[in-house]
Parts: C-alpha cells; structure tokens; sequence
C-alpha cells in the first residue's frame, strides 16, 4: 500500500514562486497522470515526491510518515533524459539495482549474481529488449532506452513509479507499444504510477485520474509573485482498477479492437470473466 | 560547396598529415648546407650525417668512462622520474577529483585551497623543494606532482560534477549508498576522463622534468640537453629533443587506445 498525501505544499526557489497549496491524496495503485503547460512545476512536483527536493512549506506524507528527504529505493523513475548509465550495458543497467544489496563490493558473485542475471533477463525480454542485452546505451534507440530505463526502475519494485515525460521523444508506433507494456506492468505489479506529460491522448489512455497545473497568473511580471495551482482533476470514468479488466476498451478512438478483452487487460484467471 | 564542407580523401589526408614533417627536414637541411657551405667547422644547424653520428655514439657505444649507453641510460632515469610523478599525481587526482565532486563539505573546504594551489608557479618553488627534499629524486619527483596534481583534481572533480543530476539521483532510487554510487557511477565514468586528463598533463609534466633535470641531476634527458649545451652540441641536442618528442607523442597516443579498448562505451558518441 502506498497513500501519499499532500497537505498544503508550497515550492519556492529563492524569490520565484513554482507550487501554491498543493493539497492532494493519491489513492494507492492510482495511475496518475499530470498534465500542464511547460514550467508550470511538474518535473518540480516529481522532485518533491522523489524527495530529491524539500517543500518549502506543507507536508508529503506516504501512509501517514512523512516522506523520507532523499530519494530511495520505494519510489523509482524514468526521467525524460539521462536515465540510464552510458558506462553499462543492458544487462548492466538492469542489474545494478540488484548489485547494489552487496554493500561493499556493489557486485553479486555466483549464485547470487546467477539469479539475479535470470531475474534481470526475464525484464528485459518484458519491455521487448531481448537480443539487446550486451548493446550500450548510446547504440539503442531513444525508444529502446526508455524502455531499458523502465526494466531498471522496475526491477526494484518500487511501491511508487514516477516518470517524467517518459515518452515524449518518441515515434507513435513505439508509443502504443510502450503503453501496452505500461498497463500490463500497472495492472500486474504493485505499482502507484505518476506521469508527467504533454499529450492529453496519453493522459486519458493511461490514466485513472488526470490532474493539471496551472498559474492563475502568467503576466511576466506576476510569473515570479505566483505559484502553479491545482487547476484541474479528474477521475476517468468508467473508472480503471488495477488488475481488473476494463468495462469498455480503454481506448474508444483506436482502430477497431477484437471483441472481448481489449489486449491490454490481463489475461482472466480463474472464475473472473 | 562550403569551405567547411570539404574534406580531404584518406589518402590526401595522409599526405597533408605528413607534409609539415617532411618540409621542416627540408627546411633544416637547406638551412644547414647554406650554413655548412658558409663555414665547415659551424655547430648551429649541423648536417644530418653529424647528428646520426651523434646518435650511434651515445645509443649504442658504450660510454668510455660510465661504460653505460648514455642515450638508454638517460631515457630510463627521466622516465622513471615522469611515470612515478604522473602515477602519484593520478592517484591524487582520482582521490580528491571524486571527493571533491561528490561530497559537498569536502568541496566547500578544499575547492578553493586546491584552485589556489593550483596558480602557485611550480618553477617557483623549486628552489624550496630543493632545499627542503634534498637534491635527490623526491625533490624533483614532487615539483611535477606539485604542477600537474592541482590541475587533474579540478578537472576530474569537474566532470564528476557534470554528471547529469539524473544519474545519481536514479542510483540513489535503486538503492546505492553514498559509496556505491561512487564506486559503480561516478568512477567509471571518470576513468576515461582520468586518462584524457593525464594526456593533457603530459606537456607540463615534460616541462617541470626538464627543468628539474636541468637544474641538479646526473642523468636524464634534461640533464644531459644542458649539459651539452656548454659544448653547443647541437649535434647531441636536436636528436634529443626530437627523442623526447617522439616519446611523448608514443605515450599520448597509447593512453588514448588503452582507454577505447578499456571503456569501448567512452567513444560510442564519437562517431
Ligand atoms: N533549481 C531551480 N532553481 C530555480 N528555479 C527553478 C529550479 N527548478 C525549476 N525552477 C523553476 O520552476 C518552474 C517550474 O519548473 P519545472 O521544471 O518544474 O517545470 P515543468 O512543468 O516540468 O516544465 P516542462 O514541461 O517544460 O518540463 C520554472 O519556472 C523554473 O524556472
Ligand atoms: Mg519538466
């Protein structure tokens, strides 16, 4: 379970105003999506829960506990850019969260690496980069290393994934695919997903509750004096549920999709219909 | 088509490479005859022939009072000074570059002193180093430290600072301590730097050696340009230099292939 709660948050940097009482609870296993115009505070607001930056007033709380003040293994991310390590392969930047639980060396050896190779391949066949595991960074696709960036976030079961503007460079072939995979992923793990983004389409495909920022005020000369607010926020309806197939396919304005389950539901199992 | 859109074929390129060499021997050995032509018993630009005689003297007959072969000898002991300098200094380097970069009390209470530090004239301090260490190996060991340490710490702590925020901040999501970050992000990514840096240091590195060399030693390539020197020994000199040169370019250019063969992903963007 995973409860995050903002009571009242505030963000300043030095004079300028970014986030005004921003006041919000996020339902575990919510798949949020934030939507807003560029440098209203979004990647300013994933900080904050990463805990990579503080509030400047007002409290995050993660069922009930203030939330820990620098980022750590419950929440992992995707970042628009750099988000992968360029000095290790596929297999490398999967595996290094496993390595990291060897406190000194920061390797496995033997079994323990043997496993954690399975454990590491298996994710990797997942977000569809089987074939690749030796290639680095810089010989993968923009698609291919967004992808790789999330088998590296996944690995550690994260109870909260934040990913910022994770898609955005990419063609809108590869998008559908990457948001098959980001709903089957949602549906299967234990996972409360925020997502920064710009394309609306994305946010209300993915989504389960779309929420936007906004400044009231955006005159050049009010930018500094005022904040972003929470402008919008609203729950997709026919609601979504983790791990349940959906009532209506997800996506109305796709091309016609067979009957039945829509292929992003999970498999049914056992007396589910 | 554009200026900066034309480029030289491969093999047009090998000879633009090679034509500054060779006009350069052309060049001496036009200026040298006129010379010779002049005045036979000249010393300032001798003839080829008398600088590979000079060098068939000093590489291969052993000298007659040392009996050692002064050319190989020279090169050993100015090499071992240059590489254990260099060694100590990377090391240093590595040491304080990281801390530096990552940890920021270590910045906020070194970056200045080491920026600082790093304006002091070496040469200027030579005369103390000389006083304080001794003639000996340390003294000159410690002047190349001294001018080439400060500059790699503040170019590797630099670069570890340049490392997108991202990167650590993904690290510390996947669980790494302030450690392992260090040992598994931050170093590996360096190392490549670390060996670019020391290619830099390489100019400097020369300079403070022969100045060492030229000043208090027995052997050793700078000892040995300054030593005949008194005698114009141009004959002895140009070959030296040349060897030195010739050195440098060796070591510059196998640091550069160690480090594609070592880190292969350091040069995947260079294309
Ligand atoms: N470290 C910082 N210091 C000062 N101001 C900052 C800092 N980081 C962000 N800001 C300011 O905060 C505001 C919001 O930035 P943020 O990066 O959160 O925007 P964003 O919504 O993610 O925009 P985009 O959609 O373009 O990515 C901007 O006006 C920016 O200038
Ligand atoms: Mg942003």
């Amino acid at each position: 379970m995973s409860t995050i709660v903002f009571d009242k948050v505030w963000k300043e940097y030095g004079d300028q105003i970014v986030l005004e009482k921003i006041s919000l609870t996020i339902a575990s296993r919510a798949f949020v999506a934030l939507v807003g115009p560029s440098g209203c505070g979004k990647t300013t607001f994933l900080k904050l829960l990463l805990g990579e930056e503080a509030p400047t007033q007002g409290t995050i709380t993660m069922d009930g506990v203030p939330l820990v003040a620098e980022p750590g293994p419950d929440r992992g991310v995707v970042f628009q850019r750099y988000s992968v390590f360029p000095h290790l392969t596929v297999l490398g930047n999967v595996l290094l969260g496993k390595e990291f639980r060897s406190p000194v060396a920061a390797r496995l050896f033997g079994a323990a690496r043997r496993n954690a190779v399975d454990e590491a391949m298996a994710l990797i066949a997942e977000v569809g980069l089987a074939g690749s595991e030796t290639k680095y960074p810089a010989q993968l696709s923009g698609g291919m290393q967004q992808r790789l960036a999330l088998a590296q976030a996944l690995i550690m079961k994260p109870k909260v994934l934040l990913l910022d503007e994770p898609f955005g460079a990419l063609d809108p072939g590869i998008r559908a695919d990457i948001h098959v995979l980001m709903k089957r992923l949602w549906h299967e793990t234990e996972l409360t997903v925020v997502m920064v983004t710009h394309d609306m389409r994305e946010a209300f495909t993915l989504g389960t509750r779309v929420i936007a920022f906004e400044r009231p005020r955006d005159r050049p000369e009010e930018r500094e004096r005022y904040g972003s607010l929470l402008s919008r926020d609203i729950y997709i309806w026919p609601p979504r549920i983790a791990g349940e197939p959906s009532l209506f396919a997800p996506d109305r304005d796709d091309p016609a999709i067979p009957l039945g389950l829509s292929q992003d539901d999970p498999a049914p199992q056992g007396d589910n219909p | 088509m554009r200026w900066i859109n034309t480029k030289p074929s491969p093999a047009v390129a090998t000879l633009l490479m090679l034509a500054p060499f060779v006009l350069l021997v052309i060049a001496y050995g036009v200026g040298s005859a006129a010379r010779l032509a002049d005045n036979p018993s000249d010393k300032l630009l001798p003839a080829l022939q008398t600088m590979v005689d000079a060098v068939n003297r000093l590489a291969f007959i052993p000298d007659p009072r040392t009996g050692e072969l002064i050319l190989w000898s020279d090169t050993a002991a100015s090499l071992v000074r240059l590489f254990s300098a260099l060694g100590i200094s990377t090391l240093i380097a590595l040491v304080f570059g990281m801390l530096v970069g990552m940890l920021p009390y270590v910045r906020a209470l070194l970056a200045p002193f080491i920026a600082t530090i790093s304006m002091v004239p070496p040469l200027a301090l030579l005369p103390i180093l000389f006083i304080v260490l001794g003639l000996g190996e340390t003294a000159k060991i410690t002047l190349i430290v001294i001018g080439v340490a400060p500059a790699m710490i503040r170019d590797l702590a630099l670069r570890v600072i340049e490392l997108p925020k991202e990167q650590i901040t993904k690290a510390e999501t996947l669980g790494g301590s302030s450690w392992q970050i260090a040992l598994r992000v931050v170093l590996p990514q360096i190392l490549p730097r670390l060996i670019t840096s020391l290619r830099l240091q390489m100019g400097p590195a020369w300079l403070f050696l022969i100045a060492a060399e030229a000043i208090s030693a027995d052997s050793g390539l700078g000892y040995r340009i300054f030593l005949v020197r008194r005698y114009l020994s141009m004959d002895v000199i140009f070959p030296y230099v040349a060897w030195i040169t010739l050195l440098a370019v060796i070591t510059s250019f196998a640091l550069d292939r160690l480090r594609i063969v070592v880190f292969p992903w350091s040069n995947l963007g260079v294309r």
